[in-house]
Protein backbone atom coordinates (compact mmCIF):
# COMPACT_ATOMS: atom_id res chain seq x y z
CA UNK A 1 0.00 0.00 0.00
CA UNK A 2 1.43 3.52 -1.07
CA UNK A 3 1.48 6.70 0.54
CA UNK A 4 -0.71 9.10 -1.37
CA UNK A 5 -1.13 12.41 0.73
CA UNK A 6 -4.95 13.47 -0.77
CA UNK A 7 -4.25 17.56 -1.06
CA UNK A 8 -2.07 16.42 -4.31
CA UNK A 9 -2.69 15.74 -8.31
CA UNK A 10 -1.77 12.52 -9.99
CA UNK A 11 -1.04 10.73 -13.20
CA UNK A 12 -0.96 7.30 -15.04
CA UNK A 13 2.91 7.36 -15.46
CA UNK A 14 3.54 7.87 -11.47
CA UNK A 15 4.49 11.58 -11.10
CA UNK A 16 2.73 14.00 -8.33
CA UNK A 17 1.63 17.38 -8.45
CA UNK A 18 1.26 20.22 -6.02
CA UNK A 19 -0.42 23.46 -6.95
CA UNK A 20 1.62 26.09 -5.22
CA UNK A 21 0.47 29.55 -3.78
CA UNK A 22 1.97 31.75 -6.85
CA UNK A 23 0.11 29.56 -9.24
CA UNK A 24 3.14 27.50 -10.08
CA UNK A 25 3.30 23.95 -9.56
CA UNK A 26 6.31 21.33 -8.28
CA UNK A 27 6.48 17.77 -9.55
CA UNK A 28 7.98 14.78 -8.22
CA UNK A 29 7.38 10.85 -8.46
CA UNK A 30 4.84 9.17 -6.51
CA UNK A 31 6.21 6.83 -3.43
CA UNK A 32 4.99 3.71 -5.76
CA UNK A 33 7.22 4.98 -8.13
CA UNK A 34 10.25 5.32 -6.44
CA UNK A 35 9.66 1.91 -4.42
CA UNK A 36 9.43 0.44 -8.01
CA UNK A 37 12.14 1.75 -9.52
CA UNK A 38 14.55 1.35 -5.83
CA UNK A 39 17.95 2.85 -4.97
CA UNK A 40 17.87 6.05 -6.73
CA UNK A 41 21.72 6.41 -7.39
CA UNK A 42 21.32 9.35 -10.45
CA UNK A 43 18.85 12.18 -10.85
CA UNK A 44 18.64 14.78 -13.92
CA UNK A 45 16.26 17.86 -13.95
CA UNK A 46 15.31 20.38 -16.62
CA UNK A 47 17.05 23.45 -16.45
CA UNK A 48 14.77 26.78 -15.43
CA UNK A 49 13.31 28.88 -18.62
CA UNK A 50 12.69 24.98 -20.81
CA UNK A 51 9.47 25.17 -22.00
CA UNK A 52 7.81 21.74 -22.51
CA UNK A 53 4.77 20.43 -23.36
CA UNK A 54 2.45 18.14 -21.60
CA UNK A 55 3.52 14.10 -21.71
CA UNK A 56 7.33 15.54 -22.74
CA UNK A 57 10.35 13.29 -20.83
CA UNK A 58 11.64 16.09 -18.99
CA UNK A 59 13.63 14.51 -16.00
CA UNK A 60 15.58 11.06 -15.47
CA UNK A 61 15.28 9.24 -12.59
CA UNK A 62 18.01 6.36 -12.48
CA UNK A 63 18.30 3.05 -10.02
CA UNK A 64 21.04 0.98 -9.68
CA UNK A 65 18.53 -1.59 -11.67
CA UNK A 66 17.11 0.82 -15.00
CA UNK A 67 16.76 4.19 -16.30
CA UNK A 68 13.28 5.71 -16.29
CA UNK A 69 12.02 8.96 -17.40
CA UNK A 70 9.90 11.55 -16.04
CA UNK A 71 7.18 13.13 -18.24
CA UNK A 72 5.61 16.47 -17.85
CA UNK A 73 2.32 16.56 -16.87
CA UNK A 74 0.97 19.47 -17.70
CA UNK A 75 2.50 21.84 -20.65
CA UNK A 76 4.98 24.98 -19.65
CA UNK A 77 7.58 26.39 -18.65
CA UNK A 78 10.52 25.08 -16.04
CA UNK A 79 11.17 27.27 -13.26
CA UNK A 80 13.09 25.42 -11.36
CA UNK A 81 14.30 21.98 -11.24
CA UNK A 82 15.36 20.80 -7.29
CA UNK A 83 19.40 21.43 -7.29
CA UNK A 84 19.63 18.86 -4.55
CA UNK A 85 19.58 15.85 -6.16
CA UNK A 86 22.32 16.13 -8.00
CA UNK A 87 24.62 15.58 -4.85
CA UNK A 88 21.54 13.72 -3.52
CA UNK A 89 19.59 11.91 -5.56
CA UNK A 90 18.57 8.89 -2.65
CA UNK A 91 16.32 11.94 -1.40
CA UNK A 92 13.64 11.08 -3.60
CA UNK A 93 13.82 7.58 -2.01
CA UNK A 94 13.59 9.36 1.56
CA UNK A 95 11.04 11.94 0.59
CA UNK A 96 9.11 11.43 -2.55
CA UNK A 97 6.66 14.13 -1.46
CA UNK A 98 8.87 16.66 -0.21
CA UNK A 99 12.82 17.15 -0.26
CA UNK A 100 12.48 14.67 -3.64
CA UNK A 101 10.52 17.26 -5.66
CA UNK A 102 12.35 16.95 -9.22
CA UNK A 103 11.08 20.51 -10.59
CA UNK A 104 8.87 23.17 -10.62
CA UNK A 105 6.64 24.86 -13.87
CA UNK A 106 4.53 27.34 -14.78
CA UNK A 107 1.19 26.37 -16.40
CA UNK A 108 1.43 27.79 -19.98
CA UNK A 109 -2.68 29.29 -20.24
CA UNK A 110 -5.21 26.86 -19.39
CA UNK A 111 -2.63 24.10 -18.97
CA UNK A 112 -4.05 23.11 -15.87
CA UNK A 113 -7.07 23.34 -16.32
CA UNK A 114 -6.91 21.17 -19.61
CA UNK A 115 -4.29 18.25 -17.95
CA UNK A 116 -5.69 15.06 -17.34
CA UNK A 117 -4.78 14.45 -13.62
CA UNK A 118 -5.99 12.05 -11.23
CA UNK A 119 -7.16 12.49 -7.63
CA UNK A 120 -5.62 9.81 -5.08
CA UNK A 121 -8.26 7.84 -4.95
CA UNK A 122 -8.04 7.80 -9.06
CA UNK A 123 -4.14 7.42 -8.88
CA UNK A 124 -4.75 4.24 -6.20
CA UNK A 125 -7.31 2.22 -9.05
CA UNK A 126 -4.57 2.69 -11.27
CA UNK A 127 -2.10 1.03 -9.17
CA UNK A 128 -4.86 -1.10 -8.31
CA UNK A 129 -5.16 -2.23 -11.81
CA UNK A 130 -1.22 -2.43 -12.06
CA UNK A 131 -1.25 -5.08 -9.45
CA UNK A 132 0.45 -3.29 -6.70
CA UNK B 1 5.55 -20.54 -15.99
CA UNK B 2 9.11 -19.57 -14.05
CA UNK B 3 10.99 -22.49 -12.18
CA UNK B 4 11.30 -21.58 -8.58
CA UNK B 5 13.57 -22.67 -6.38
CA UNK B 6 13.35 -24.45 -2.91
CA UNK B 7 13.66 -21.21 -1.22
CA UNK B 8 10.82 -19.03 -2.83
CA UNK B 9 8.26 -19.26 -0.10
CA UNK B 10 10.92 -18.16 2.36
CA UNK B 11 11.86 -15.36 0.03
CA UNK B 12 8.30 -14.25 -0.24
CA UNK B 13 7.95 -14.77 3.54
CA UNK B 14 11.10 -12.27 3.19
CA UNK B 15 9.37 -9.59 1.64
CA UNK B 16 11.74 -10.19 -1.50
CA UNK B 17 10.88 -8.55 -4.87
CA UNK B 18 10.83 -11.65 -7.48
CA UNK B 19 11.84 -10.91 -10.72
CA UNK B 20 12.46 -13.38 -13.49
CA UNK B 21 15.58 -14.43 -13.96
CA UNK B 22 16.33 -16.94 -17.09
CA UNK B 23 12.96 -18.73 -16.52
CA UNK B 24 13.42 -18.93 -12.68
CA UNK B 25 11.38 -16.49 -10.30
CA UNK B 26 14.49 -14.64 -8.07
CA UNK B 27 14.69 -12.66 -5.66
CA UNK B 28 15.89 -9.58 -7.22
CA UNK B 29 15.99 -7.35 -3.81
CA UNK B 30 14.55 -7.75 -0.31
CA UNK B 31 15.27 -4.05 1.38
CA UNK B 32 18.01 -2.27 -0.70
CA UNK B 33 20.44 -3.09 -3.76
CA UNK B 34 22.59 -0.82 -1.93
CA UNK B 35 22.31 -1.77 1.74
CA UNK B 36 22.73 -5.40 0.28
CA UNK B 37 25.73 -4.97 -1.64
CA UNK B 38 27.13 -2.97 1.02
CA UNK B 39 26.60 -6.15 3.62
CA UNK B 40 28.92 -8.56 1.32
CA UNK B 41 31.35 -5.88 0.92
CA UNK B 42 31.47 -5.17 4.97
CA UNK B 43 30.16 -8.83 6.71
CA UNK B 44 28.49 -11.32 5.14
CA UNK B 45 25.85 -11.69 3.04
CA UNK B 46 23.46 -14.80 1.45
CA UNK B 47 22.18 -15.46 -2.10
CA UNK B 48 20.15 -18.02 -3.40
CA UNK B 49 21.93 -19.36 -6.96
CA UNK B 50 19.81 -22.63 -6.62
CA UNK B 51 18.88 -22.03 -10.46
CA UNK B 52 21.82 -22.65 -11.28
CA UNK B 53 22.49 -25.84 -12.83
CA UNK B 54 24.93 -28.37 -11.40
CA UNK B 55 25.86 -31.27 -13.55
CA UNK B 56 27.49 -34.69 -12.15
CA UNK B 57 29.63 -36.44 -15.00
CA UNK B 58 31.08 -40.02 -14.26
CA UNK B 59 32.59 -42.05 -16.49
CA UNK B 60 36.17 -43.79 -16.98
CA UNK B 61 37.28 -41.31 -19.88
CA UNK B 62 36.24 -38.18 -18.22
CA UNK B 63 39.47 -36.73 -17.94
CA UNK B 64 39.65 -37.23 -22.17
CA UNK B 65 35.85 -35.80 -22.80
CA UNK B 66 36.19 -33.03 -20.43
CA UNK B 67 39.98 -31.66 -22.54
CA UNK B 68 37.77 -32.33 -25.64
CA UNK B 69 34.57 -30.40 -23.86
CA UNK B 70 36.36 -27.13 -22.54
CA UNK B 71 38.86 -24.49 -23.70
CA UNK B 72 40.08 -24.77 -20.07
CA UNK B 73 42.56 -27.77 -19.56
CA UNK B 74 41.14 -29.71 -16.37
CA UNK B 75 45.25 -31.03 -16.57
CA UNK B 76 45.67 -28.36 -14.66
CA UNK B 77 43.28 -30.11 -11.65
CA UNK B 78 46.18 -31.81 -9.59
CA UNK B 79 44.50 -31.95 -6.22
CA UNK B 80 40.83 -33.55 -5.51
CA UNK B 81 38.21 -30.66 -4.88
CA UNK B 82 40.14 -28.55 -7.36
CA UNK B 83 37.95 -26.50 -9.78
CA UNK B 84 38.55 -24.67 -12.75
CA UNK B 85 36.95 -22.09 -14.41
CA UNK B 86 36.58 -22.38 -18.37
CA UNK B 87 34.28 -21.44 -21.52
CA UNK B 88 32.59 -24.29 -23.22
CA UNK B 89 32.73 -23.23 -27.13
CA UNK B 90 31.05 -24.13 -30.36
CA UNK B 91 33.35 -25.03 -33.42
CA UNK B 92 33.23 -21.82 -34.38
CA UNK B 93 35.10 -20.46 -30.98
CA UNK B 94 31.76 -18.70 -29.96
CA UNK B 95 30.67 -19.40 -26.25
CA UNK B 96 28.24 -21.61 -25.24
CA UNK B 97 28.53 -21.28 -21.67
CA UNK B 98 31.18 -20.04 -18.85
CA UNK B 99 31.33 -22.42 -15.77
CA UNK B 100 32.89 -23.83 -13.27
CA UNK B 101 34.06 -27.80 -13.09
CA UNK B 102 34.92 -29.53 -9.93
CA UNK B 103 37.73 -32.74 -9.90
CA UNK B 104 36.15 -35.00 -7.32
CA UNK B 105 37.71 -38.31 -8.29
CA UNK B 106 39.41 -40.01 -11.09
CA UNK B 107 35.33 -40.78 -12.20
CA UNK B 108 33.69 -37.79 -10.96
CA UNK B 109 33.27 -34.35 -11.54
CA UNK B 110 30.92 -31.76 -11.43
CA UNK B 111 30.07 -29.00 -13.09
CA UNK B 112 28.34 -25.79 -12.57
CA UNK B 113 26.82 -24.32 -14.99
CA UNK B 114 24.21 -20.76 -15.68
CA UNK B 115 20.61 -20.93 -15.01
CA UNK B 116 19.50 -19.73 -18.67
CA UNK B 117 21.71 -22.03 -20.38
CA UNK B 118 20.68 -24.98 -18.49
CA UNK B 119 18.73 -26.98 -21.19
CA UNK B 120 21.08 -26.10 -23.78
CA UNK B 121 24.00 -26.60 -21.85
CA UNK B 122 22.70 -30.16 -20.80
CA UNK B 123 21.97 -30.92 -24.99
CA UNK B 124 25.02 -30.52 -25.80
CA UNK B 125 27.10 -31.84 -22.98
CA UNK B 126 25.12 -35.32 -23.40
CA UNK B 127 25.66 -35.30 -27.24
CA UNK B 128 29.35 -34.70 -26.80
CA UNK B 129 29.71 -37.37 -24.22
CA UNK B 130 28.20 -40.24 -26.16
CA UNK B 131 31.67 -41.20 -27.77
CA UNK B 132 33.41 -40.95 -24.01
CA UNK B 133 30.26 -43.13 -22.73
CA UNK B 134 30.29 -40.34 -19.80
CA UNK B 135 27.21 -40.23 -17.48
CA UNK B 136 25.26 -36.83 -17.00
CA UNK B 137 23.16 -36.35 -14.05
CA UNK B 138 21.57 -32.86 -13.73
CA UNK B 139 21.60 -32.43 -10.01
CA UNK B 140 17.92 -30.86 -9.68
CA UNK B 141 17.61 -32.51 -5.66
CA UNK B 142 20.26 -30.20 -5.32
CA UNK B 143 20.19 -26.11 -3.60
CA UNK B 144 23.49 -24.15 -3.74
CA UNK B 145 23.94 -21.09 -1.39
CA UNK B 146 26.33 -18.22 -2.05
CA UNK B 147 27.35 -17.38 1.21
CA UNK B 148 29.87 -14.10 0.61
CA UNK B 149 31.87 -11.27 1.92
CA UNK B 150 34.84 -10.71 4.58
CA UNK B 151 32.86 -13.45 7.08
CA UNK B 152 31.14 -15.06 5.23
CA UNK B 153 33.24 -18.55 6.05
CA UNK B 154 33.67 -17.89 9.66
CA UNK B 155 30.10 -17.40 9.68
CA UNK B 156 28.60 -20.49 7.82
CA UNK B 157 31.22 -22.74 8.87
CA UNK B 158 28.84 -22.40 12.16
CA UNK B 159 26.36 -24.27 10.72
CA UNK B 160 28.30 -27.17 10.41
CA UNK B 161 29.49 -30.13 12.99
CA UNK B 162 32.38 -28.89 14.50
CA UNK B 163 34.71 -31.67 12.72
CA UNK B 164 33.30 -30.01 9.36
CA UNK B 165 33.50 -26.64 10.36
CA UNK B 166 37.05 -26.75 10.69
CA UNK B 167 37.71 -28.93 7.68
CA UNK B 168 35.51 -26.27 5.95
CA UNK B 169 37.86 -23.12 7.10
CA UNK B 170 40.50 -24.93 5.82
CA UNK B 171 39.30 -24.77 2.47
CA UNK B 172 42.17 -23.41 0.02
CA UNK B 173 40.59 -20.95 -2.40
CA UNK B 174 38.58 -22.74 -5.38
CA UNK B 175 38.28 -25.99 -3.85
CA UNK B 176 35.38 -27.66 -2.70
CA UNK B 177 34.33 -30.43 -0.88
CA UNK B 178 32.08 -33.23 0.28
CA UNK B 179 31.37 -32.65 3.55
CA UNK B 180 28.28 -35.00 5.71
CA UNK B 181 25.49 -33.99 3.19
CA UNK B 182 26.86 -30.76 1.83
CA UNK B 183 28.91 -30.07 -0.89
CA UNK B 184 31.51 -26.73 0.27
CA UNK B 185 33.35 -24.60 -1.90
CA UNK B 186 35.32 -21.76 -1.35
CA UNK B 187 34.23 -20.23 -4.58
CA UNK B 188 31.76 -16.85 -5.40
CA UNK B 189 31.07 -14.34 -8.28
CA UNK B 190 31.40 -10.66 -5.93
CA UNK B 191 35.35 -10.80 -5.42
CA UNK B 192 34.90 -11.64 -1.94
CA UNK B 193 35.76 -14.75 0.24
CA UNK B 194 33.31 -17.05 1.14
CA UNK B 195 31.83 -20.39 0.15
CA UNK B 196 29.39 -21.73 -2.60
CA UNK B 197 27.14 -24.31 -0.40
CA UNK B 198 25.44 -27.06 -2.56
CA UNK B 199 23.25 -29.07 -0.61
CA UNK B 200 19.92 -31.29 -0.48
CA UNK B 201 17.12 -28.91 -0.98
CA UNK B 202 15.54 -29.77 2.39
CA UNK B 203 17.97 -28.13 3.97
CA UNK B 204 18.10 -25.24 2.19
CA UNK B 205 15.17 -23.14 3.96
CA UNK B 206 17.17 -23.89 7.78
CA UNK B 207 20.52 -23.26 6.43
CA UNK B 208 19.35 -19.89 5.13
CA UNK B 209 17.31 -19.19 8.50
CA UNK B 210 20.63 -20.35 10.30
CA UNK B 211 22.86 -17.62 8.43
CA UNK B 212 20.26 -14.96 8.76
CA UNK B 213 20.09 -15.52 12.90
CA UNK B 214 24.32 -15.45 12.67
CA UNK B 215 23.74 -11.58 11.12
CA UNK B 216 24.12 -12.52 7.48
CA UNK B 217 22.11 -10.53 4.93
CA UNK B 218 19.84 -11.67 2.59
CA UNK B 219 21.04 -10.53 -0.75
CA UNK B 220 18.86 -10.46 -4.41
CA UNK B 221 20.48 -10.89 -7.58
CA UNK B 222 20.27 -6.99 -8.14
CA UNK B 223 23.06 -6.47 -5.65
CA UNK B 224 25.15 -10.03 -7.06
CA UNK B 225 25.13 -7.97 -10.41
CA UNK B 226 26.63 -4.72 -9.08
CA UNK B 227 29.49 -7.13 -6.70
CA UNK B 228 30.16 -9.19 -10.45
CA UNK B 229 30.71 -6.28 -12.11
CA UNK B 230 32.64 -4.27 -9.41
CA UNK B 231 34.93 -7.38 -9.48
CA UNK B 232 35.34 -7.43 -13.36
CA UNK B 233 33.56 -10.69 -13.86
CA UNK B 234 31.67 -11.66 -16.83
CA UNK B 235 27.94 -12.37 -16.96
CA UNK B 236 27.04 -14.75 -19.41
CA UNK B 237 24.63 -13.40 -22.10
CA UNK B 238 25.99 -9.76 -21.60
CA UNK B 239 29.89 -9.54 -21.70
CA UNK B 240 29.82 -12.84 -23.71
CA UNK B 241 27.59 -14.90 -26.07
CA UNK B 242 27.97 -17.79 -28.94
CA UNK B 243 28.52 -14.97 -31.10
CA UNK B 244 32.04 -14.07 -29.72
CA UNK B 245 34.96 -15.57 -28.64
CA UNK B 246 37.23 -15.65 -25.18
CA UNK B 247 39.68 -13.32 -26.96
CA UNK B 248 37.42 -10.86 -27.46
CA UNK B 249 35.55 -11.09 -23.71
CA UNK B 250 38.42 -10.60 -21.38
CA UNK B 251 38.54 -14.42 -21.29
CA UNK B 252 41.58 -15.52 -23.15
CA UNK B 253 43.21 -15.89 -19.65
CA UNK B 254 40.88 -18.79 -19.45
CA UNK B 255 42.11 -20.56 -23.39
CA UNK B 256 44.28 -23.29 -22.76
CA UNK B 257 46.17 -23.51 -26.12
CA UNK B 258 48.93 -25.56 -24.51
CA UNK B 259 49.72 -28.14 -25.19
CA UNK B 260 49.43 -27.88 -28.61
CA UNK B 261 48.07 -31.50 -29.01
CA UNK B 262 44.83 -31.48 -26.67
CA UNK B 263 41.95 -30.97 -29.36
CA UNK B 264 39.21 -28.70 -28.16
CA UNK B 265 36.19 -27.68 -29.33
CA UNK B 266 36.51 -24.31 -30.58
CA UNK B 267 40.67 -24.77 -31.15
CA UNK B 268 40.76 -24.61 -35.13
CA UNK B 269 38.83 -21.66 -34.67
CA UNK B 270 40.73 -19.99 -31.83
CA UNK B 271 44.18 -20.24 -33.37
CA UNK B 272 44.34 -17.72 -35.81
CA UNK B 273 42.95 -15.46 -33.48
CA UNK B 274 45.57 -16.01 -30.84
CA UNK B 275 48.26 -16.24 -33.39
CA UNK B 276 47.09 -12.54 -35.27
CA UNK B 277 45.20 -10.97 -31.87
CA UNK B 278 42.29 -9.78 -31.59
CA UNK B 279 40.46 -7.21 -33.02
CA UNK B 280 38.18 -6.09 -30.37
CA UNK B 281 39.10 -6.33 -27.13
CA UNK B 282 36.76 -6.16 -23.27
CA UNK B 283 38.18 -3.27 -21.27
CA UNK B 284 36.17 -1.56 -17.89
CA UNK B 285 35.29 1.71 -18.17
CA UNK B 286 34.93 4.32 -14.88
CA UNK B 287 32.26 7.20 -16.13
CA UNK B 288 34.07 10.98 -15.12
CA UNK B 289 30.64 12.57 -15.14
CA UNK B 290 27.34 11.86 -13.41
CA UNK B 291 25.80 9.27 -14.66
CA UNK B 292 24.46 6.13 -15.21
CA UNK B 293 26.37 3.35 -17.80
CA UNK B 294 24.17 0.44 -19.03
CA UNK B 295 24.55 -2.22 -21.70
CA UNK B 296 24.16 -1.45 -25.33
CA UNK B 297 25.66 2.72 -24.76
CA UNK B 298 27.93 3.66 -27.67
CA UNK B 299 31.25 3.94 -26.44
CA UNK B 300 33.56 6.59 -28.60
CA UNK B 301 36.91 5.62 -28.87
CA UNK B 302 38.35 7.93 -31.43
CA UNK B 303 40.44 7.36 -33.58
CA UNK B 304 40.56 3.58 -32.77
CA UNK B 305 36.23 3.58 -33.89
CA UNK B 306 33.09 2.44 -31.61
CA UNK B 307 32.26 0.02 -29.42
CA UNK B 308 29.72 -1.14 -27.16
CA UNK B 309 28.89 -1.24 -23.10
CA UNK B 310 27.81 -4.77 -22.57
CA UNK B 311 27.39 -4.71 -18.75
CA UNK B 312 27.23 -0.98 -16.79
CA UNK B 313 26.36 0.00 -13.57
CA UNK B 314 26.54 2.40 -10.49
CA UNK B 315 29.01 0.78 -8.32
CA UNK B 316 28.16 1.54 -4.88
CA UNK B 317 32.09 0.92 -3.45
CA UNK B 318 33.11 3.34 -5.64
CA UNK B 319 30.15 6.12 -5.88
CA UNK B 320 30.66 6.26 -9.78
CA UNK B 321 29.38 4.82 -12.66
CA UNK B 322 31.31 1.64 -14.31
CA UNK B 323 30.67 -0.76 -17.30
CA UNK B 324 32.45 -3.76 -18.89
CA UNK B 325 32.72 -2.58 -23.00
CA UNK B 326 33.47 -4.40 -26.43
CA UNK B 327 35.77 -2.06 -28.04
CA UNK B 328 38.85 -1.62 -30.71
CA UNK B 329 42.03 -3.50 -29.81
CA UNK B 330 43.87 -0.31 -30.07
CA UNK B 331 41.55 1.87 -27.67
CA UNK B 332 43.43 3.25 -24.61
CA UNK B 333 42.87 6.18 -22.54
CA UNK B 334 39.95 8.33 -22.61
CA UNK B 335 36.61 8.01 -24.79
CA UNK B 336 33.32 8.90 -24.79
CA UNK B 337 30.12 7.26 -24.13
CA UNK B 338 26.42 8.54 -25.19
CA UNK B 339 23.88 9.02 -22.96
CA UNK B 340 20.61 9.77 -24.03
CA UNK B 341 22.30 11.47 -26.98
CA UNK B 342 25.18 13.20 -24.93
CA UNK B 343 28.69 12.11 -25.21
CA UNK B 344 30.36 11.84 -21.67
CA UNK B 345 33.68 11.30 -20.76
CA UNK B 346 34.95 8.37 -19.31
CA UNK B 347 38.26 6.29 -18.62
CA UNK B 348 39.65 2.78 -19.69
CA UNK B 349 40.53 1.02 -16.57
CA UNK B 350 41.98 -2.92 -16.23
CA UNK B 351 39.47 -4.67 -14.31
CA UNK B 352 38.42 -5.59 -11.40
CA UNK B 353 37.20 -2.25 -10.15
CA UNK B 354 36.79 -3.53 -6.59
CA UNK B 355 38.46 -6.63 -4.86
CA UNK B 356 38.16 -7.91 -1.11
CA UNK B 357 36.49 -4.68 -0.17
CA UNK B 358 39.24 -2.23 -1.33
CA UNK B 359 39.10 -0.09 -4.78
CA UNK B 360 41.53 -0.71 -7.76
CA UNK B 361 40.87 1.90 -10.06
Amino acid sequence: MSNLPADLKYTKSHEWVRTLADGTVEIGITDHAQHALGDLVFVEVPDAGRVVKADEPCAVVESVKAASDVYAPIAGEITAGNPKLAAEPEVVNADPYGEGWLMRLKPAPGALAAAALLSAAQYQQVLDSEGD
Amino acid sequence: MARQTPLYRLHQELGARMVDFGGWDMPVQYSSQIGEHHAVRRAAGVFDVSHMGVLDLRGARIRQFLARLLANDVAKLKAPGKALYSCMLNEQGGVLDDLIVYFLNDYWYRMVVNAGTRAKDLAWIREQARPFQVEVTERTDLAMLAVQGPEARAKAAQLLPSAESEAALALDTFVGRELGRWFVARTGYTGEDGFEIMMPAADAVSAWRGLNSLGVASCGLGARDTLRLEAGMNLYGNDMDERTHPFESGLGWTVALAPQERDFVGRAALEPIARDGSPRKLVGLVLEERGVLRAHQKVVAAPAGEGEITSGTYSPTLERSIALARVPAITAGKVQVEIRGKLLPARVVKPPFVRAGRSLI
